[in-house]
């Protein structure tokens, strides 16, 4: 049981400070924008919630929204078994692992306009390896003119990018099971899967937790990557959230829409990740107190 | 440890690093070769093979000095980051107080605000502050994701020392600091490695926040990539090799952190 001590709140106080002035601020600021009307710099109106209401009727939004779902719910299925999947076939020790943990961390470490632009060439048909190689092989493959290419590219993309993430958790995940619960599931006559199932997959359970969290959280945020690659194109086949957040926001300086459709969007990421969050807590739970029922 | 099982794994293992290693390899190619030759045809490697690009970028200071403000603000982020989320660490995993849950939870949701919604508060925040433009700007806002981060990998590591350690250092006459500096932060060495390594990972790559925030002194390299766009259309090669040189610190960085992800860390009580 944890000690109960209200003075903890003082070693809580620097970050409460600095989050207060670098998120609750700028927070203030986005819900005074979403219910007033800027005609002018010096000339607000007060119109309540005018402007959620109408980004909650915008037919737009909500293509993007569903949109943004699939995008999220696809990223999180092909990451997260990759992710363990590798981390399972990654070395353990020595040299080759060190050569491998730093091969697969390089994709995290491109800054996100260089990934989209490494992709836009690297997906071209004339002069790019993966646009070239698919063209050979005989697919009629097009990222910039056809939806579904454009889509499946962005996944790829993301897949390339955040797996590594999802992987390196997993890994340092699995080098924290000490080597005595392998030996008692030998003794046991344990089969692989049971060793996966009933060892390393509860042993992995923290990890995995901020690993699903993170990639959820930002795949749902994504922005940078299909703006370079795509532009939100072709049509509005990969224009995400963000992306339609941005267009409003900067492109079209609507900035109380914009303000109401970040709070909508805001709580919508808050919302599903506290049911996620709270899922995985209970999950993991009832796995630790399995074996003892 | 039977044969062909093994053989599968190493296949796996060996195909998805070729799948990560293509487009790294395409773009280090490309910074070898020409504007002329990446565009003209397809081919494996440069025809051309020219130092040009890198030249171009390691003596144009517009090009290196991004380099140079990415590093200081990343690093100004850094420690601020790990300074403040390591007594907030502590106390949630070692107290209980008023709230600690819905706190705890409160700073993670700080992490799942998309930075599009702050660009124009940011933006004005600062400019009223007179903060634009500086990297101290960028690394505050950066704080928005990193510190959430932060507590949350460092918390999961302290759950992981057990409490003994703690009671029996106060019994033996520590003070907090003392015991704290002295015995606890060793024994989390690891996890203050991983944790700056992810906050140096995410604050490293991040653009959109950055560019907003700044205009000259304090251009990210990010930012610098992103003005290639030229009468003649985009200069494909020196954005290549800029591109490559921005994999160069984090590869450092991962480098000195391997230890600590190889040697396991599970996050929590387990």
């Amino acid at each position: 049981m944890k000690t109960v001590n209200q003075k903890a709140w003082w070693l809580v106080l620097p970050v409460v400070i600095c989050v207060a002035f670098s998120a609750v601020l700028p927070l203030m600021t986005v819900v005074n924008y979403s219910v007033q009307d800027i005609i002018s710099p010096t000339r607000h109106v007060f119109v309540g919630t005018e402007w959620f209401a109408a980004v909650l009727r915008d037919e737009e939004l909500h293509g993007a929204l569903w949109r943004q779902l699939g995008f999220s719910f696809a990223v999180l299925a092909v990451e997260i078994p990759l992710g363990i999947a590798l981390a399972l076939a990654m070395p353990a020790s020595g040299w080759k692992a060190s050569a491998v943990l730093v091969v697969v961390a390089l994709s995290l470490l491109i800054p996100w306009n260089v990934v989209g632009t490494i992709w836009q060439i690297y997906g071209r048909a004339d002069i790019g390896l993966l646009g070239y190689a698919l063209t050979q092989l005989g697919f009629n493959y097009n990222y910039t003119g056809k939806p579904l290419d454009a889509w499946l590219t962005v996944l790829v993309m993301d897949v390339w990018h955040w797996t590594p993430l999802v992987a390196l958790l997993a890994y340092a995940g699995l080098r924290s099971i000490p080597d005595a619960y392998y030996q008692a599931a030998r003794i046991d006559g344990a089969s692989k899967l049971a060793v996966f199932r009933y060892i390393q997959l509860p042993k992995m359970r923290g990890v995995l937790m901020i690993a699903v969290l993170l990639r959820f959280m930002d795949s749902f945020m994504i922005y940078t990557e299909p703006f370079v690659l795509t532009g939100g194109g072709p049509g509005n086949s990969t224009t995400f959230l963000s992306q339609y957040l941005t267009q409003k926001a900067v492109g079209q300086f609507d900035v109380g829409p914009a303000a109401a459709f970040s709070l909508i969007y805001f709580l919508i990421i808050l919302l599903l990740c506290f049911v996620l969050y709270n899922w995985m807590l209970r999950v993991g739970s009832g796995e630790t107190e399995a074996p003892h029922a | 440890m039977p044969k062909p099982r093994f053989r599968a794994r190493s296949l796996f293992l060996i195909a998805y690093l070729v799948f990560a290693m293509l487009p790294i390899y395409w773009m280090t190619m490309m910074s070898f070769k020409t504007n002329e030759d990446i565009l003209s045809s397809f081919s494996l490697w440069p025809q051309h093979f020219t130092w040009a690009n890198y030249h171009t970028i390691l003596t144009d200071p517009s090009w290196y000095s991004g380099y140079i403000n990415s590093m200081i603000y990343v690093a100004i982020n850094m420690a601020i980051s790990i300074v403040v989320a390591l007594p907030a660490a502590y106390a949630f995993s070692r107290y209980s107080f008023l709230g600690d849950k819905h706190l705890f939870f409160w700073l993670l949701t700080n992490r799942m605000t998309p930075v599009a919604v702050f660009l124009l508060p940011f933006f004005q925040l600062y400019t009223t502050l007179g903060l634009m433009d500086t990297h101290i700007a960028v690394a505050l806002a950066h704080l928005v994701f990193n510190v959430p981060l932060a507590v949350w990998i460092l918390e999961g590591f302290m759950s992981g020392v057990p409490r003994e350690i703690d009671e029996t250092a106060y019994i033996d006459g520590y003070s907090f600091p003392h015991f704290f500096v002295r015995i606890f932060l060793p024994l989390i060495k690891a996890g203050v490695g991983v944790a700056a390594f992810f906050c140096f990972m995410f604050s490293w790559v991040e653009l959109l926040l950055a560019r907003t925030l700044t205009s000259v002194n304090a251009k990210p390299i990010a930012a610098v990539m992103t003005r290639t766009v030229s009468a003649s259309g985009m200069d494909w090669a020196v954005l290549a090799a800029a591109g490559v040189l921005t994999i160069v610190p984090g590869a450092i960085v991962i480098w000195f952190v391997r230890h600590y992800i190889a040697k396991g860390f599970a996050m929590g009580r387990v």
